[in-house]
C-alpha cells in the first residue's frame, strides 16, 4: 500500500514524454460546444454543435510540406496528376523537393484542397470543417467569442482590406488566441475539409425557394450574421476554389478528432 | 507557300501537343469501393467502358429516385450497342447507412440491372475525395438528411471527365453527345 504514491508518481514521470509526444505542442484541444455560425448547419437549425477536436496551433510551413513531399513523390511538383492540383502547384519552390531557405518557415501556399488533405492524412489528421475553423476564429486574445467586440472584428476587417501585403510572416509567428492557436487571422486564407460544400449561392441571399431540383435536402444554407464581413469573405474565397485550385494566400492547418479515450 | 506549310506544319505540332497534354481522369483518385453484391473494387471498376457517374444516397426521398430516372432517360438515348458498353455508377453519400444489403434491396426495389449498373459505397473520407473531384457539393444536416448538388458525370474509357450535367428529370443533351462520341 506505501508503495502507491511513489509508483504513481513513476508512473506519471513515465507518461509524460509519451504525452509531449503524441501533441509535440503541434496542436490545442477545443471542447466545442453549441456554437453559432455565420453558416448554420441548415436552414431551420440557429445553433451549430461542434464536437471536441484538436487543432493545429500553426498554419503548416513549407519545410513541414517539403518533408512530406520527400516522402510522398506523388505530392511533388511536377508529378502531381492534374485531377488533384493545377499547374501553379508550388510553383514558387526553387525545387519539386526544396521550397528555399527564405521562404522556409513561411506558411506553404500553392497547395491544392487535395494535396492539403493528403498532408494532413498522412499525419493521422485531417482538414478542420469549416465550423471548426470558424469556433477557433472567433476567439480573440482574451475571449472565446470576441465576435461581438467592436474593435476586435475591426482589427481583423484591417487586414482582409489592405490588398498589397508583403512577404508571408513565419508560420506561427502571430500571436497565441484563446485556445493558443495562431495564424487564424491576418497570414493566410485556410483550406477546411468542407470547403468544396460551403453551398453559397447568390441565390441564398434571398430567402426564395431552394433550387429542389439541383439540392436534395434542405437546398442552399443561408447566412446568418451578416455584419461579420471578414468571415464573409472568407466564405466567398473558399466557395470559389475548386479542390484542384490553388493561389499563393491560400495555406492550411490540420486538425483531429478526439476520442472518447482521451 | 513555304511560309504556308510551316505555318500548317506549325498549327499541326501545335495541335498533336494539345491532344498529347494528360487528360484529368478521376481514376487518378485510386479510392476503394465496396459494392452492391459485397465485392471491393477500385474507383475504376468499369475502366474500358464510358461510364455515368453521379453520387446519391438511399435514403434520399426527393431528388434521388429522379437521379437514376434521368440516368436511364440518358442511357435510352443510345442505340443498343451503345447502352451494351455502358457502365452506370452510382456512388452512395452515406457510407454508415448504405451498407451493400441496403444498396442490393435498392437495386432490386428500382429494378436496376446490376450486370450494368453499380450502386457502391466508399468511407467517408474518400466519399469527399470523389465528391471534390465530381464537383459535387454535399453537407450533412443535423436531422440525418445529405443535402447534395446533383451533378451526372460522362467518364471516358481511361476515366477522362468528358461532360457534366446538372440536369434533372431529362436526359441532357451534352451527355448524349459525349457518350455517343469515339
Amino acid at each position: 500500500m506505501n508503495a502507491t504514491p511513489s509508483r504513481l508518481i513513476i508512473c506519471l514521470l513515465a507518461m509524460v514524454p509519451a504525452v509531449a509526444l503524441a501533441s509535440g505542442g503541434r496542436d490545442v484541444p477545443i471542447a466545442g460546444g453549441r456554437f453559432e455560425s455565420v453558416l448554420p448547419a441548415s436552414a431551420t437549425t440557429k445553433t451549430t454543435r461542434v464536437a471536441p477536436y484538436r487543432l493545429d496551433t500553426a498554419l503548416v510551413s513549407n519545410e513541414d510540406f517539403a518533408r512530406f513531399t520527400r516522402a510522398n513523390p506523388q505530392w511533388r511538383r511536377g508529378a502531381v496528376k492534374p485531377l488533384l492540383a493545377d499547374s501553379q502547384y508550388l510553383r514558387h519552390w526553387v525545387s519539386p523537393t526544396e521550397p528555399g531557405k527564405a521562404i522556409a518557415r513561411q506558411p506553404v501556399t500553392h497547395v491544392s484542397w487535395f494535396a492539403a488533405n493528403a498532408y494532413c492524412e498522412s499525419r493521422g489528421a485531417r482538414l478542420p470543417s469549416w465550423h471548426e475553423w470558424e469556433l477557433a476564429a472567433a476567439a480573440s486574445e482574451e475571449q472565446p467569442d470576441a465576435r461581438a467586440d467592436g474593435a476586435w472584428r475591426q482589427r481583423i476587417l484591417h487586414w482582409y482590406s489592405s490588398s498589397a501585403r508583403g512577404a508571408l510572416p513565419d508560420a506561427g509567428a502571430s500571436p497565441p488566441n484563446y485556445y493558443g492557436v495562431r495564424d487564424l487571422h491576418g497570414v493566410a486564407w485556410e483550406w477546411v475539409l468542407d470547403a468544396g460544400s460551403m453551398m453559397v449561392s447568390d441565390d441564398s441571399r434571398e430567402q426564395g425557394d431552394p433550387d429542389v431540383t439541383r439540392f436534395c435536402g434542405s437546398g442552399a444554407l443561408s447566412l446568418e450574421q451578416k455584419e461579420n464581413y471578414a468571415m464573409m469573405m472568407r466564405i466567398a474565397m473558399l466557395s470559389s476554389m475548386k479542390a484542384s485550385y490553388t493561389s499563393g494566400s491560400m495555406g492550411f492547418r490540420c486538425a483531429t478528432d478526439v476520442r472518447a479515450s482521451r | 507557300m513555304k511560309g504556308l506549310i510551316a505555318c500548317v506544319m506549325l498549327l499541326a505540332t501545335g495541335w498533336s501537343v494539345a491532344a498529347e497534354t494528360p487528360a484529368v481522369s478521376l481514376y487518378d483518385l485510386e479510392e476503394h469501393l465496396v459494392l452492391q453484391d459485397g465485392r471491393s473494387a477500385m474507383l475504376d471498376v468499369h475502366r474500358g467502358n464510358k461510364v455515368l457517374i453521379t453520387m446519391f444516397y438511399g435514403g434520399c426521398q426527393a431528388t434521388c429516385p429522379m437521379i437514376i430516372e434521368t440516368l436511364r432517360s440518358v442511357e435510352s438515348k443510345l442505340d443498343a450497342t451503345g447502352r451494351q458498353q455502358l457502365r452506370v455508377l452510382l456512388i452512395s453519400f452515406d457510407p454508415e447507412h448504405d451498407t451493400p444489403l441496403a444498396l442490393r434491396d435498392l437495386a432490386v426495389a428500382r429494378r436496376i440491372d446490376t450486370t450494368r449498373w453499380t450502386l457502391a459505397s466508399a468511407d467517408s473520407a474518400a466519399v469527399r475525395r470523389i465528391a471534390a473531384a465530381l464537383e459535387i457539393q454535399f453537407r450533412r444536416l443535423p436531422e440525418g438528411q445529405i443535402s447534395h448538388a446533383n451533378v451526372i458525370t460522362v467518364l471516358g474509357s481511361g476515366g477522362e471527365i468528358l461532360a457534366r450535367s446538372t440536369r434533372l428529370g431529362s436526359a441532357d443533351d451534352n451527355l448524349v453527345q459525349a457518350l455517343r462520341g469515339r
